[in-house]
């Protein structure tokens, strides 16, 4: 394959997704098929640009708390006095992931409402196993010789932590927080079941009224969402991992 | 005098004086939709069994504080967990009022960070006491038992989640039994199809990068958007080729949703096969074609048991996935425990809502338990083998 192919694929990709979202018009004639007794072919009641703003932000939130939570958790149980709480961390966020995110939701529901809030804690609570388990890999597998010369340098501990530890580390935990987002990307339209605005709302409106070009347009935005997001942050950890001299995962 | 305080024990032992004392024990509503009135543990409780739970918690939460020896806590944990189990029964049936069969109750947030706190401890013991994994499957076991038990004596009766299911045992066991067949039947069929798409992707290097990205593609389709796109293509199976309605294959119900775990479960099986047959070492390939074994041999006698281990991860992977998953297939009539899930969410009956969850986090686990022990059974194996 052409080395510039993936490039312009993903260039189409791109265009194909923001003119779809900011002018759905466009692709009736294309939708039309699917719809029976002159349904309405987009979804009508709300815009596509403002519910996948909506849905990239529910995503955001949840990615970036469970991004600091997990490192920060990683970090602690990586330190000398944290040890002691490395097993039973893994166990618990092991044990986490077990829970089925229709569960969660559901049972958030009489704690904080209907709406966004419930599947924010669905989300964080599912990202944060990729990113604890791969901030974990990437701490504990830091080369020795590279720990000892900071350590020989005079570095203290917090010194090493941020100007050596993390850096080193950074390529791995990114490989953790894609995981993560894509997870989040496809969880969070289950959210639309207990009211949450995101592209769920789009195909559970699909699922209710049995319109196919609902269920696919929404189907569709959020998987081209994935592997956009997916592929960008690949091409940053593989940045990120060549300046760091390290191998990406 | 040397008092050390344990790290874990000082959360452990802060979050249940907070649930014991200042959070409500249990919840009492005159019906099953009316907002509830909480309850303390002495006021859910009658006086002296009130007061032994209290004593009983302080007790196991101290224990917890210092560090004490890994069989005392592990006793302490035990014990309060199953006096937990056992008096929120009891609760049950001293708040509901004498043959009131309207009344509601049922635990509320202090009983449940009590339980969390205690399992807290528990796990800590259980992990640092590095169990073997049939010694887990065994605590998985007598706890299933312990509740097992509890269900059968009738103790829980008076909670509202039993409520709930005697309103509905008959589909509670149709449904769960639905459940149980999507989740299992599409991981069969995923490794049916998997493991032998897996051996090619390994033999034909050409093929494996395409299948493989197929395959992640489908994994981005969310759930709810992919069940229902199978609605439309299933629906034109159905009338148009002859003997498939009579199969039970429909447009919507259980067909779409099993396709569907189906589809989901493909990656993860033939990633791991791929990963796992990858992973043989070439040593041992080379001394099988020395000594002359065929290449069908090599897979089956060679190959595939040293990849085990590997493939077992990927239907971990898939099985727990699947008993999550097909809960969301009640949103497309295909039936499960997410019936009573959105059921009660529509009518914001969070027993209801508990009915459909609970029994579907308890198969994930046991699932996810078993599993584990299991791939670290095989992967010993082979080490003391190969060894």
């Amino acid at each position: 394959m052409k080395a510039w192919l993936p490039s312009l694929l993903r260039l189409a990709l791109v265009m194909l997704l923001v003119a779809f979202v900011t002018n759905p018009g466009w692709f009736v004639p294309l939708l039309k098929p699917l719809t029976e007794n002159n349904a309405p072919v987009i979804y009508n009641q709300g815009s596509l640009l403002t519910l996948t703003l909506l849905h990239l932000r529910t995503v955001l939130i949840a990615t970036v708390a469970a991004t600091i939570v997990a490192v920060a958790l990683a970090i602690l149980v990586t330190r000398p006095a944290g040890a002691e709480f490395l097993p039973l961390s893994r166990s618990l966020v092991n044990i986490g992931q077990t829970f089925p995110p229709v569960a969660v939701l559901a049972l958030a529901v009489p704690a904080v409402g209907f709406g966004e809030k419930p599947t924010l804690i669905a989300l964080f609570l599912y990202g944060l196993l990729p990113i604890f388990e791969n901030a974990l890999t990437g701490l504990t597998t830091l080369p020795a010789n590279v720990v000892e010369a900071a350590r020989g340098a005079g570095m203290t501990g917090w010194q090493r932590l941020t100007k050596v530890e993390l850096p080193l580390s950074a390529p791995i935990i990114l490989g953790g927080i894609r995981l993560s987002v894509v997870i989040s990307l496809a969880t969070a339209t289950i959210g639309s079941t207990v009211a949450a605005k995101t592209l769920g709302e789009v195909i559970i409106a699909g699922l209710l009224s049995n319109n196919l070009a609902f269920i696919l347009q929404g189907g569709l935005i959020v998987a081209a969402l994935a592997v956009l997001i997916y592929d960008g942050l690949s091409a940053i950890e593989r940045y990120t991992a060549r300046r760091m001299g390290r191998e990406a995962e | 005098m040397n008092i050390r305080f344990d790290k874990l024990g000082v959360i452990i032992a802060a979050i249940s004086a907070y649930a014991a004392f200042a959070a409500p024990f249990a919840t009492f509503r005159a019906n099953r939709i009316v907002p509830g009135q909480a309850r303390s543990i002495l006021e859910a409780l009658p006086a002296i069994t009130g007061t032994l739970l209290l004593v009983i918690v302080v007790a196991a939460a101290l224990i917890a504080l210092f560090k004490t020896l890994l069989a005392l806590r592990l006793a302490a944990s035990v014990v309060a967990l199953a006096a937990l189990a056992l008096l929120i029964g009891v609760a049950g049936t001293f708040l509901t009022p004498e043959g009131n069969t309207f009344a509601r109750v049922s635990p509320a947030s202090g009983f449940w960070i009590l339980i969390f706190a205690f399992t807290l401890l528990l796990a800590d013991v259980l992990t640092r006491l590095n169990l073997s994994p049939l010694a887990r499957v065994g605590v998985l076991a007598v706890s299933a038992l312990a509740i097992g038990l509890l269900l059968i004596s009738g103790s829980w009766d008076n909670l509202s989640i039993l409520k709930e299911y005697f309103n509905r045992a008959d589909s509670f066991w149709a449904e769960g039994s639905k459940h149980v067949t999507l989740a299992l039947g599409s991981l069969l069929a995923a490794v049916v199809v998997g493991l032998p798409l897996g051996i090619l992707c390994h033999r034909v290097e050409s093929l494996r990068a395409g299948v493989l990205n197929v395959l992640n593609i489908i994994q981005t389709i969310p759930s709810i958007a992919l069940f229902g796109l199978l609605i439309a293509p299933l629906g034109w199976v159905a009338t148009h080729v002859p003997g498939a309605a009579a199969l039970g294959i429909r447009g919507i119900g259980t067909a779409p949703a099993f396709v569907a775990l189906f589809l989901y479960s493909l990656l993860p099986v033939v990633a791991n096969t791929v990963v796992g047959l990858a992973g043989v070492p070439r040593t041992a390939n080379d001394a099988a074609r020395g000594m002359g074994m065929t290449d069908r041999q090599r897979l089956f006698g060679v190959e595939f048991p040293l990849a085990f281990p590997v493939i077992l991860t990927g239907i971990r992977i898939v099985l727990v996935q699947n008993i999550g998953l097909a809960t969301i297939a009640a949103l497309i009539g295909g039936g499960g425990f997410g019936v009573f899930v959105f059921q009660g969410v529509g009518q914001t009956a969070m027993d209801l809502v508990l009915l459909g969850a609970v029994p579907t986090v308890a198969l994930a686990f046991a699932a996810a338990i078993i599993l584990d022990a299991v791939i670290e059974m095989t992967a010993t194996r082979r080490r003391v083998e190969t060894a």
